[in-house]
């Protein structure tokens, strides 16, 4: 049958793909055994298979926005976390370029495959974000772009003759940078989380994590916790999207003692103890990225890609799209939007 | 020139010795017992290390009960200006260290109005020193200036921030900039070259004036001429603070513990907090000089020149109420003389109306 055959990592990689049955494994899955007790076999179970086949053929897509002051390793942490050049420090912006006036929004598109399964990956970048003297509203671009996505998705769903697969160009995560000032979060922070946790999944991230201690990490993480919980910030995973009891006490112990993820980027490999490691070299010692006594960022690596991927993709459209569509649909009275242009000139007409 | 009687100092050795020779010792030991005065401001975002550095720069406790606030009270928070004085003794010499720290500098969304607050507590020190010099008492003079402003840079961006120039321009003629990266253990040595490099390009660039060490004199010793071109080259400095003692290679040293290793405060391969420290202590004499014979002054023109413009517009504007005033004048007493002419005309003619037109026209 099929069990021999597969290689470890697409079955990882596959068992996120299929909606039911939901099994949510750790990295990386076993071969599961097929149950040789029942009376005689139907075959329904090759439809993991099939589904499996076709969606290496299709490829799907992932879209992750970073939104963070400018230095905070955004751009690194993004290569790293997909193993190659995939934002935009890679595609020709160099060191001298200057902050923007206002936040720009950039989006880079690039297919990576592994182990046969193609995945369209677009980073979408934030460049002034945060960078300003008066950064008031400077989430208002981010918004929206984030609804822009939606709008367009949802308009090619009402579409009389629509594409058999729609595009999807929504944000599904949403990894937002800490300054790793061991202090608190500052009121910028707080004011963007408020504003965008509601539309998006937001993965609140301590960026340059080598600036802590491991004390000094602990206690600014708690600190940073209890932030968030006292302003109201559901970040993903959000409570109220728990399934079981399973994802329940799997999500909680993420929620309360690993997330923030404190992390660490890098492109550079180094030589440590014979093997080849990603790490950053200093006069006193070097930090292994990879190295879960050094830093979060296996962590952050596993829970993005190995074992949510797929459920930030369901969350962002079993929630935060339906969320937007019921308000859409609601706005124009029920009807399908035509254009949104002409929709606002009947409503000033009256 | 007058022969002084000898004194106790007189060096039989040397006939013809007078002894103003000894005067640097006197004013030196005055000094001494008078003590010194240093007042430092220290300006930058929250979390970049600037209470930990102080600490660790004078081996003291500045901010015994610091209360750090949370994230949503520092919305409501605008800029403060606090001062602390310690008094510091070392092998008879005192200095008297006040710190003004700036918390709430650069954590507002809408940091428009940060460095209101800190600039007009600069000029309140200069205007009060002005006062006390043009005053009657002078012996006591309080020096509440600020002699030097660390800066501090985050090490977590690219370079200078565009709040960073507008607040350093806004204060290079007033005070002497020394900019600091602080947390520097963030950066390899390659990103600290970099973002040294990029910070001076930029200060450049936008006509920032820092502080600059004075060459060294002719006369001093190689030592020390080396030294301070060591100085001079590695400005912005790239400071990591600390006050906790770590073992390390067998002995005890202030450092900070890392999975991956110990940074030493102290090593000057790990940052540059001993040249910051060297810098601050053999220069503090010349920071002061700076402060009052360029910034000081400035401020002392500036005002005086200010203060007499206003006088002038005064004796202006009296001229203006004056001649107002007499226009006004004129017109009541014409008012008056009509009136009287028409009562007369009433009083005399019997008929109203008529005299009435033929009353003046105004």
């Amino acid at each position: 049958m099929f069990k021999g055959s597969a290689d470890n990592k697409i079955e990882a990689a596959m068992s996120e793909l299929v909606p039911e049955p939901r099994q949510k494994p750790a990295v990386p899955m076993k071969p599961v055994g097929i149950n040789s007790n029942l009376l005689g076999y139907i075959g329904i179970d090759t439809i993991i298979e099939q589904m499996r086949k076709k969606t290496m053929k299709t490829g799907f897509d992932f879209n992750i926005m970073v939104v963070g002051q400018s230095g905070l390793g955004k751009s690194t942490l993004v290569n790293t976390l997909f193993k190659s050049q995939v934002s935009r420090k890679s595609s020709g912006w160099n060191r001298e370029e200057k902050i923007p006036k206002t936040v720009e929004i950039k989006a880079i598109g690039h297919v990576i495959e592994e182990g046969g399964v193609k995945m369209k990956l677009t980073v979408i970048d934030t460049p002034g974000f945060g960078d300003q003297i008066n950064n008031e509203n400077c989430w208002e671009p981010i918004e929206k772009y984030i609804n822009e996505q939606y709008e367009k998705f949802l308009k090619e769903e009402v579409n009389i003759a629509r594409k058999k697969r729609i595009p999807d160009t929504r944000v599904h995560c949403c990894l937002y940078f800490i300054s790793p000032t061991g202090h608190s979060l500052r009121p910028l922070d707080l004011e963007f989380m408020k504003h965008l946790s509601k539309v998006v999944n937001i993965i609140p991230v301590i960026a340059k994590a080598d600036t802590m201690t491991l004390e000094e990490k602990t206690e600014f993480k708690q600190r940073v916790r209890k932030e968030l919980e006292v302003n109201g910030i559901e970040f993903y995973p959000q409570k109220e999207f728990d399934e079981d009891l399973e994802d329940k006490t799997e999500n909680d112990k993420i929620r309360q003692e690993s997330m923030p993820f404190a992390v660490v980027g890098s492109d550079k490999e180094y030589q440590v103890n014979g093997k080849r490691i990603l790490g950053r070299k200093t006069p006193w010692g070097v930090i292994e990225v990879e190295n879960l006594n050094h830093c979060e960022f296996a962590l952050l690596r596993d829970f993005v890609i190995r074992t949510h991927l797929q459920d930030l993709k369901e969350v962002t459209h079993n929630i935060h799209y339906e969320t937007y569509r019921a308000k859409r649909l609601n706005d124009n009275g029920g009807l399908p939007p035509v254009t949104a242009e002409t929709e606002e000139n009947h409503e000033s007409n009256l | 020139m007058a022969k002084q009687p000898p004194a106790q100092f007189t060096n039989p050795e040397t006939p013809g010795y007078v002894g103003f020779a000894n005067l640097p010792n006197q004013v030196h030991r005055k000094s001494v017992k008078k003590g010194f005065e240093f007042t430092l401001m220290v300006v930058g975002e929250s979390g970049l290390g600037k209470s930990t550095l102080i600490n660790s720069l004078f081996l003291t406790d500045l901010y015994p009960e610091r209360i750090i606030p949370g994230a949503a009270e520092k919305i409501e928070r605008t800029v403060q200006i606090e001062a602390s004085t310690v008094e510091i003794e070392e092998r008879g010499v005192k200095l008297r260290l006040t710190v003004v720290d700036t918390p709430g500098y650069g954590d507002a969304i809408n940091c428009r109005d940060c460095f209101k607050t800190i600039i007009s507590y600069i000029d309140e020190q200069f205007e009060r020193y002005l006062h006390d010099e043009s005053g009657l008492n002078r012996r006591h003079i309080v020096d509440n200036r600020v002699h030097c402003c660390f800066y501090f840079i985050s090490p977590f961006g690219h370079g200078l921030k565009p709040l960073d120039v507008e607040f350093m321009k806004a204060i290079h003629n007033k005070v002497n900039i020394v900019p600091v990266i602080a947390k520097a253990d963030t950066l390899t040595l390659k990103e600290r070259e970099r973002l040294k490099k990029r910070i001076l390009d930029e200060i450049e660039q936008h006509g920032i004036k820092i502080y600059h060490l004075p060459d060294a004199e002719s006369d001093e010793d190689e030592d020390f001429k080396e030294q301070t071109k060591l100085l001079k080259v590695s400005i912005p400095f790239c400071v990591v603070g600390s006050n906790q003692l770590i073992e390390a290679k067998g002995k005890k040293v202030r450092g900070r513990l890392y999975p991956w290793g110990v940074v030493e405060v102290e090593n000057p391969e790990h940052n540059d907090f001993l040249k910051l420290r060297t810098m601050l202590i053999t220069h503090m004499q010349d920071l002061q000089e700076v402060t009052q014979d360029l910034h000081y002054e400035n401020f002392r023109s500036e005002r005086l020149k200010r203060g007499g413009r206003k006088i002038e517009d005064e004796e202006v504007n009296k001229d203006q109420i004056l001649q107002e005033k007499e226009a006004e004048l004129r017109r009541m007493q014409e008012m008056i003389a009509r009136m009287q002419a028409q009562m007369q005309i009433q009083m005399q003619g019997g008929e109203g109306d008529s005299s009435a037109v033929h009353g003046h026209h105004v």
